[in-house]
């Protein structure tokens, strides 16, 4: 099997549904002749043809629109937004159509759509290029939400994300793109080549929606993360010798929420760690739902480790993540209570 | 504003680049004239037997419009919107597409499913929530979906439904396919992004589709000039885009087929999208929650200068020696008497008031494909 970087498992995942499901068309900013800013669609134009992996004017409303028609008509529509920071001006298709179309109609209609955008900061983008927004989908009935934090997974649950009959909003942190990051900008970064889970197969696999998985086992403390964060809460806990379970949820929407239980009654402690600010972020509604079923099994209160609630900073963006370090205070704090 | 004069405007080639169309925007097609003559190249040249057709279509809207219209004053639907004097767009432009054109409309234009014999007794109970209401009682009243009858979901939200019928002519093209798209907008609306995103992908894709802009002068209490319609015509907005234009009559049954034919072949045969502005006049309230002697004089509609779309169309008839007053009298009185009794059969299941409605079990289905444990959860908190 070859190793993949997250960005040649995304090429590959959409390659293999374009061959796969004549109804697969994937389109947005540069995404065409060019193969899109990070490289996602490199050479899909080519080889399915321009009907089937073309560019988009740059109006993201107008994308989910379309989006939605061709939905409609039986396409399965991947759209590609260049960065998870330009969104919003497709929020209004997305939450008021694409996410109520089947329920609005009675069944009659769906919205078959994914929607991929790079996610999340460190890479110096400033706040127009690095925010994570995955809270704002969260909370809207009638989406799913993805982000993986690896290019096996990244495949496998892309795959997963067209094949669904209801639209996936799929967030790739893009610092992850190339290598896995563990929250040291200090130190080279490394490739994907070396880590197991760029062990990618060529063909057709999925790796299911709403299932999360168990990147550490431990017993000290259940650390619940996903995409960069899952590498930050990994080097934690080896720098800080803490025996923490690191859960990747993978999945925020539905959310596995048996191996997070499962967790956190083992543990009795939990640190919830999520690079997007923290007011109303999707960490809240973790906390909620661990006080919820773990309550009486929980010895210490829930951590939140979040960026501020500020916009993403340019200059101050080491400040504004929360590294290794603001990790690993933040399991000491619910293990000592 | 200049009276526009019935049979005027040349009708181009089809074919012709969108450029040729563009001196349209500021004129208005139109058929029947005064004297209810058809004159002029656009006259469809319809059989008497379909212009009766169309006439009863528009009568039964008109028909169902009242007494819909009647039930919310009376406390069993919740909220009712008219299309009294735009019967012949909805109507006049279902009959000159095919059966199996995509249709992405708004809420005033029910006139499409009457004109495709879609049957009243569906669209009443979803007006009532009742029992045999396909969206179980999750939509306003009006918001009718019908896939059967190629109808797209309505939606409140204005404007999103105009990019989406974009994207569906796309997929259609992409797929080779032979059906077109049609879709409505507002005139109040056109001011919504949606309205510029889908004539920038209509231009850039060369979708076939049929973008119409119906400006009957008023979103609730505001002008058309609110939109800019007194800087340019509505029709003029396709010209930056450079999509075909043309603005009609909207009152004038004749000039809406021929118009609606016209862009309809156009875009089957790949020459791109038209924008159609009909021009007409909202006669009645905007919904049963609007009082417009607020905002506009009163005799406002009485003075329309382009008139009533049935009475012409019927005056169109009787000229031909195909109808009269007294058969026209009567297909009226027809038509109330099978609404009410449709009506009668749709309040046997049930009306807002009273029920019977949907399972409240049925809540939260259809959210996803497959309900995810959280919602099944829920519905086991409320106890259903």
């Amino acid at each position: 099997m070859p190793g993949m970087s997250m960005v040649q498992a995304l090429n590959s995942a959409i390659d293999v549904m374009l061959g796969r499901d004549p109804d697969v068309v994937i389109f947005g900013e540069d995404v065409g002749y060019y193969g899109g800013v990070f490289r996602v669609t490199e050479g899909l134009q080519k080889k399915h043809g321009d009907h089937r992996v073309f560019d988009a004017p740059i109006a993201e409303g107008g994308m989910l629109g379309t989006a939605v028609g061709m939905g409609a008509y039986g396409l399965r529509p991947i759209v590609e937004i260049q960065f998870a920071d330009y969104i919003y001006p497709a929020t209004d298709q997305l939450i008021s159509a694409a996410a109520r179309l089947r329920y609005r109609s009675g069944g009659e209609f769906w919205a078959p759509i994914t929607v991929r955008a790079p996610c999340g900061g460190g890479i110096f983008g400033g706040q127009t290029h690095s925010q994570s927004v995955e809270a704002i989908f969260t909370h809207v009935c009638g989406l799913k939400t993805v982000i993986p934090s690896n290019p096996y997974d990244a495949k496998g649950l892309l795959i997963s994300a067209i094949e669904d009959d209801d639209p996936v909003v799929f967030f790739e942190p893009k610092r992850l793109y190339n290598g896995p990051f563990d929250g040291h900008p200090d130190r080279p970064s490394v490739p994907w080549t070396q880590h197991p889970q760029s062990e990618v197969p060529d063909g057709y696999y999925t790796v299911p929606l709403g299932q999360a998985a168990v990147a550490r086992p431990g017993d000290a403390v259940t650390v619940l993360a996903y995409g960069t964060m899952v590498h930050v809460a990994l080097a934690a806990a080896e720098e800080a010798e803490i025996d923490a379970e690191i859960i990747d949820l993978r999945t925020l929407l539905p959310l596995d929420i048996d191996t997070v239980v499962d967790s956190v009654k083992k543990t009795g402690r939990c640190v919830i760690a999520h690079e997007a600010t923290r007011t109303c972020g999707y960490g809240a509604e973790l906390a909620a739902l661990v006080q919820e079923h773990c309550f009486y099994h929980l010895e210490a209160p829930i951590v939140r480790v979040t960026g501020w609630d500020t916009p993403y900073p340019h200059i101050f963006e080491w400040e504004y993540f929360p590294g290794p370090q603001r990790v690993a205070d933040g399991m000491r704090r619910a293990i000592e209570g | 504003m200049p009276r526009f004069a019935a049979g005027a405007v040349e009708r181009p080639d089809i074919a012709v680049p969108a450029q040729q169309t563009h001196p349209l925007a500021y004129q208005l097609i139109r058929v029947l004239d005064d004297e209810g003559a058809a004159v002029g190249a656009w006259d469809p040249k319809l059989s008497p037997e379909t212009l009766r057709r169309g006439l009863r279509a528009m009568m039964l809207t008109r028909a169902y419009d009242d007494r819909m219209f009647r039930q919310q004053r009376q406390g069993k639907i919740s909220f009712y919107m008219k299309c009294t004097g735009e019967e012949a767009i909805g109507v006049g432009q279902a009959f000159a597409l095919a059966p199996d054109d995509m249709l992405f409309a708004t809420y005033r234009q029910q006139g499409l499913l009457i004109a495709r014999d879609w049957p009243i007794l569906d669209m009443m109970c979803e007006c009532y929530s009742n029992s045999h209401d396909r969206l179980k009682g999750r939509q306003l009243p009006v918001l009718y979906s019908a896939r059967a009858a190629s109808f797209f979901s309505l939606a409140g939200n204005l404007g999103i439904q105009y990019p989406q019928a974009v994207g569906w002519a796309m997929a259609s093209a992409i797929k080779g396919d032979h059906r077109i798209a049609a879709s409505w907008i507002g005139e109040g609306s056109t001011a919504e992004p949606d309205f510029h995103h889908a004539l920038t992908f209509a231009s850039v894709y060369r979708a076939p589709v049929i973008l119409n802009v119906v400006n009957n002068q008023w979103a609730i209490s505001s002008h058309q000039e609110i939109a800019g319609g007194e800087a340019a015509t509505f029709a003029a907005r396709a010209i930056g885009f450079g999509l075909a234009s043309l603005r009609v009559d909207g009152n004038d049954f004749l000039a809406v087929y021929g118009a609606t034919q016209w862009a309809a072949e156009r875009a089957r045969a790949n020459h791109g999208a038209t924008l159609i502005e009909m021009f007409t006049y909202r006669a009645a309230p905007h919904s049963t929650s609007d009082d417009p002697t607020r905002y506009r004089p009163e005799n406002e509609g009485r003075n329309w200068p382009y008139g009533d779309p049935i009475e012409r169309l019927s005056r169109h008839l009787i000229r031909l020696g195909e109808w009269s007053p007294e058969r026209h009298k009567q297909l009226e009185a027809e038509l109330v008497d099978y609404v009410r009794e449709v009506g009668r059969e749709a309040e046997s299941y049930g009306t807002m008031q009273t029920g019977p409605h949907f399972s409240v079990r049925t809540m939260f289905e259809d959210v996803f494909k497959e309900m995810p444990w959280h919602l099944r959860r829920q519905r086991q908190e409320l106890g259903v």
